[in-house]
């Protein structure tokens, strides 16, 4: 382990700093991928399956390509390498690489409702749509496999001839059954979650145009730039003809982490050699864009008399959809984090993921460590109400501590604030709220959670970021973060900032170029502040010791007198601009900026098909929230009226930004305990609009308590840990919790609608 | 839908002080012109059918949801988008209160809502937070979970009513 990055604070980090992402936008200045424009641009649209699982017949495209105005019809044979590979490390025996494969246009056969068949581009949208409709195309269907755990029968029909087997996990730790059979209280039930959608504001956009000398320029809404690797491999070019740059997103949660128009904005350019828009329709993106993954949580647990944990057996069977895109790396991390932030010495864990003719699931914020947050606090609360214990009383008893090791073998070894996040959590839920009317019932839960921030070991993270000054003494950051609405940037400009000792109004960040800016990695995994911050942190800190010598020299001090403060150096009473000391440096022939690389720490061995057992993580974020519920139980209406949430975020560099993460993971995870779900009939999505598909709106969302605890033991800059993904994993488990309270009965299946409660309080 | 087919319309209207005197097909929605012809990238398509709210402008005055309102039937009328509040690079009261109070996150949402909020505020129906909530119940925020707009337009609100 590396330590986390120290460094001594200009007071910059921790303050509330307005982002200068938010003025732009709130003003409307802010130019988001479908905002962009060239001279001659065509426009591209896909056509998409009707049926969830079909061979295709004769596609034929002759009227489409004859419409005026049509530039250029594709189809598979058409796509130089018509493949989308995901590498997934760990158990990768288990998933070959080639059921890891996607086609970018569907090849004989379709295998979810949406997926793309032909991509038009023409001089005009209405022509790119007209067009889809003359494209004819005969389907012979097939029997959709849309049961997950069937689709593991011997004879169930395949999605794909491999096998419907995508990937599996398993952990074996201690003697479960001999500890089961001393246990004192056995619980013992089933969990399901629903398949939910992103929903970010923002559709997948994006335009593409041919650059100079061969390159081709894909800007588009996406939460990694990195994929110009992939389409390099799509299109035949070397990586260094593809250039993808991200401009502000509207929002990503994940669902722009696989890509989406970019390797059909790629193939119109490299046909036509033309620049081409493609801005997908909300209905395309509710129907066909990849979704969180439905899991069936089968749980038993096992504790003492004094309700410490003993024994937990746990089954997961998610369903992955149609293609692997990221379900290995998900159901690694619903694995990992399955027995939850409590000590258990004895845990089994069979964790699959199955191949359906459902829309492709990938990432969503949580990533598989919040599914089954459903299951281990809904454990936790039925182990209490057997034992007479006050739900939190039972966790506090089996809380993870520093030091501990999880099943899965990862030792902690930064602080675990559990007991503080609880002690907060009720501290501040004050007393029960009454019921508004006669016949209401009130009902409060509390639920804690672990979430893992940074990418998993194997893949030996990295990140760079270039600092440097201008002539003027202002100061520049070049990095290829994608900023997806976090404050990602402006996070970065605080941390140089307060590197430098230069107000943040004075510098400027330049991000999501991959030609232009060097490569952080992807704004997935909570993993930005923590690895493009201390790569901004490094990179700033040694851009300030190379130049402290020449500061000293020009302020005849001794170097460790010199302070980098205030847009300047300053040793005592004497004290010079940076532009100065830039004019010295640049008379002295020292660089006046610096490219640093930030390692994350590796992984420990695990190609190995017997054990690997280990470090999967770089650490954890904990989190404990409550929620006070009001439920009238003849409607089944669940009223959420507050929720206290508190996470351990280390160190908070911008507290606004904080709060932000933890409010907006609240609402989102309080949408997936009572509202979201992708609904399909025999494959096919019915929930293609947002009347169909509701997120919360002001109304729903309830007044949130964010407390922001800072033990200053992350390994991110300044001690931070991520906050990004955590806030999602609780609110589910703490409603669920809240309607027990209140009803007496407790719900196990997402979302727990209208109907569910209504059922449940019959 | 075929492109070229139709008969356009002369269309005339004011878009952010800006008189537009042109032509459009019939079945463009306002939307599409604002952002296709009138250069409005401000005004964000997030769902083409009524319900998030993104696409929100004041025609005459009032909001409404641009993908639901035909170009043509905007003949006439002042169309503003959220460009037009801030004057000479300032910032409406709103608009600052909004930065400051950190109800800004991916800002996608963040025009239509700004156009929402003073709407709600100037017709009273922003008297308190709950009535506040159901003013803005047409306009959906993925990311700050709306606690820190709902925040925000309060302390614009009660700066307005102290004025």
């Amino acid at each position: 382990m590396t330590a986390p990055i120290r460094e001594r604070t200009a007071g910059i980090v921790g303050s509330e700093l307005v982002r200068h992402d938010a003025v732009e936008k709130v003003a409307g200045r802010t130019r988001y991928a479908a905002d962009y424009g060239l001279p001659g641009m065509l426009y591209a649209a896909l056509k998409r399956s009707e049926y969830a699982h079909a061979r295709l017949g004769r596609v034929d495209a002759s009227a489409a390509q004859a419409l005026p105005g049509v530039a250029c019809v594709l189809m598979a044979k058409d796509v130089p390498r018509n493949a989308v590979w995901v590498d997934v490390p760990g158990q990768t025996f288990q998933v070959g690489a080639l059921k890891a494969r996607a086609n970018v246009l569907a090849e004989d056969v379709v295998r979810y409702h949406g997926e793309p068949i032909a991509l038009v581009a023409a001089e005009s949208e209405d022509a790119a749509l007209a067009a889809l409709e003359l494209i004819e195309v005969e389907y012979d269907e097939q029997p959709a496999v849309t049961d997950p755990e069937a689709a593991l029968a011997p004879n169930a029909p395949l999605v794909h001839e491999a096998g419907n087997l995508l990937a599996s996990w398993q952990i074996h730790e201690g003697d479960v059954d001999a500890a089961f059979a001393a246990a004192h209280t056995v619980v013992e039930d089933t969990y399901r979650t629903p398949f939910i959608d992103h929903a970010y504001l923002e559709p997948e956009a994006g335009v593409a145009w041919p650059d100079a000398d061969g390159v081709i320029t894909v800007r588009a809404a996406t939460q990694v730039i990195e994929h110009f690797r992939d389409l390099a491999k799509i299109l035949r070019l070397p990586e260094n003809r593809v250039r993808v740059i991200a401009p502000y997103v509207g929002g990503g949660f994940g669902g722009k982490e696989d890509m989406t128009v970019e390797p059909f904005l790629a193939l119109v350019v490299l046909r036509t050699r033309r620049p081409v828009k493609m801005v997908w329709s909300r209905s395309e993106s509710l129907l066909a864009r990849q979704k969180r993954h439905p899991m069936v949580l089968r749980y038993r647990t096992g504790c003492d008399g004094d309700g410490r944990l003993l024994a937990q057996d746990i089954g997961i069977v998610a369903d992955g959809g149609a293609y692997a895109f990221l379900s290995a790396l998900v159901l690694l991390y619903a694995t990992t984090c399955a027995q939850g932030p409590y000590r258990c010495p004895n845990v089994r864990v069979d964790a699959r993921v199955v191949y359906t003719n459902h829309t492709p699931c990938s990432a969503m914020r949580g990533f598989g460590a919040m599914q089954v947050a459903l299951a281990y606090e809904g454990q936790m609360d039925r182990l209490a109400e057997r034992l007479g214990v006050d739900p939190l009383e039972l966790r506090r008893r089996n809380f993870l501590e520093q030091g501990d090791t999880l099943a899965v073998g990862q030792t902690l070894d930064t602080h675990v604030a559990l007991p503080e996040l609880a002690d907060r959590v009720e501290a501040g839920l004050g007393s029960r709220p009454e019921p508004s009317r006669p016949g209401r019932r009130v009902g409060r839960g509390v639920a804690c959670n672990l979430q893992p921030y940074g990418r998993c070991v194997w893949l030996n993270d990295w990140s760079s970021a270039w600092v440097g000054f201008e002539l003027d003494g202002t100061l520049v950051v070049r990095i290829g973060v994608p900023d997806i609405g976090g404050g990602q940037a402006s996070s970065l400009v605080q941390l140089a900032g307060d590197v430098l000792g230069i107000d943040p109004d004075r510098v400027v960040i330049h991000v999501g170029d991959s030609a232009l800016t060097p490569l952080t990695g992807t704004t997935t995994a909570t993993r930005q502040l923590y690895m493009s911050g201390n790569a901004v942190v490094q990179a700033a800190g040694e851009l300030r010791e190379q130049l402290r010598p020449l500061a000293a020299e020009l302020l005849e001090a001794e170097a460790d007198e010199v302070e980098f403060t205030g847009g300047g150096v300053r040793a005592g009473e004497r004290r010079a601009e940076f532009s100065e000391l830039v004019a010295a440096a640049a008379r002295r022939q020292v660089a006046w900026h610096r490219l640093s690389i930030f390692r994350a720490p590796g992984g420990d061995a695990w190609r190995s098909e017997t054990s690997w057992r280990g470090r999967v993580f770089p650490d954890f974020t904990y989190g404990c929230h409550a929620v006070d519920v009001e439920v009238d139980p003849e409607t089944g209406q669940v009223t959420v009226l507050r929720c206290v949430a508190a996470h351990d975020v280390g160190r908070a560099i911008n507290p606004q930004s904080v709060e932000g993460q933890i409010e907006g993971g609240v609402v989102m995870g309080l949408g997936y305990a009572l509202a979201e779900r992708v609904v399909y009939e025999d494959g096919v999505n019915l929930t293609g609009t947002f009347a169909q598909y509701l997120i919360p709106t002001a109304v729903e969302a309830p007044q949130i308590e964010p407390i922001v605890v800072e033990s200053g033991e992350g390994l991110g800059p300044y001690g931070a840990r991520g906050i990004g993904e955590p806030p999602i994993g609780p609110p589910a488990p703490a409603v669920a919790a809240a309607l027990a309270d209140a009803l007496g009965a407790r719900l196990t299946t997402l979302p727990f609608t209208p109907e569910r409660v209504a059922e449940a309080a019959a | 839908m075929e492109g070229g087919g139709l008969k356009t319309c002369q269309l005339e209207l004011l878009v952010n002080g800006r008189r537009l005197r042109t032509s459009v097909e019939p079945h463009v929605t306002l939307l599409r012109f604002l952002r296709d012809e009138a250069g409005a990238t401000d005004v964000k398509y997030g769902c083409g059918e009524g319900v998030c709210g993104a696409c929100t402008v004041l025609l005459d005055g009032r909001t409404v949801n641009s993908c639901t309102v035909l170009a043509v039937q905007a003949g006439g009328a002042s169309v503003e988008t959220v460009t037009a509040l801030s004057r000479n690079g300032e910032l409406h009261p709103l608009q600052r209160a909004l930065v400051e109070r950190g109800a800004v996150q991916c800002g996608f949402c963040t025009p239509g809502m700004v156009l929402a909020a003073l709407e709600a505020v100037r017709l009273g129906l922003a008297g308190n937070a709950s009535e506040l909530r159901r003013s803005l119940a047409g306009n959906l925020c993925r990311c700050t979970g709306y606690g820190k707009i709902i925040d925000a337009v309060e302390v614009y609100r009660d700066e307005e009513a102290a004025a």
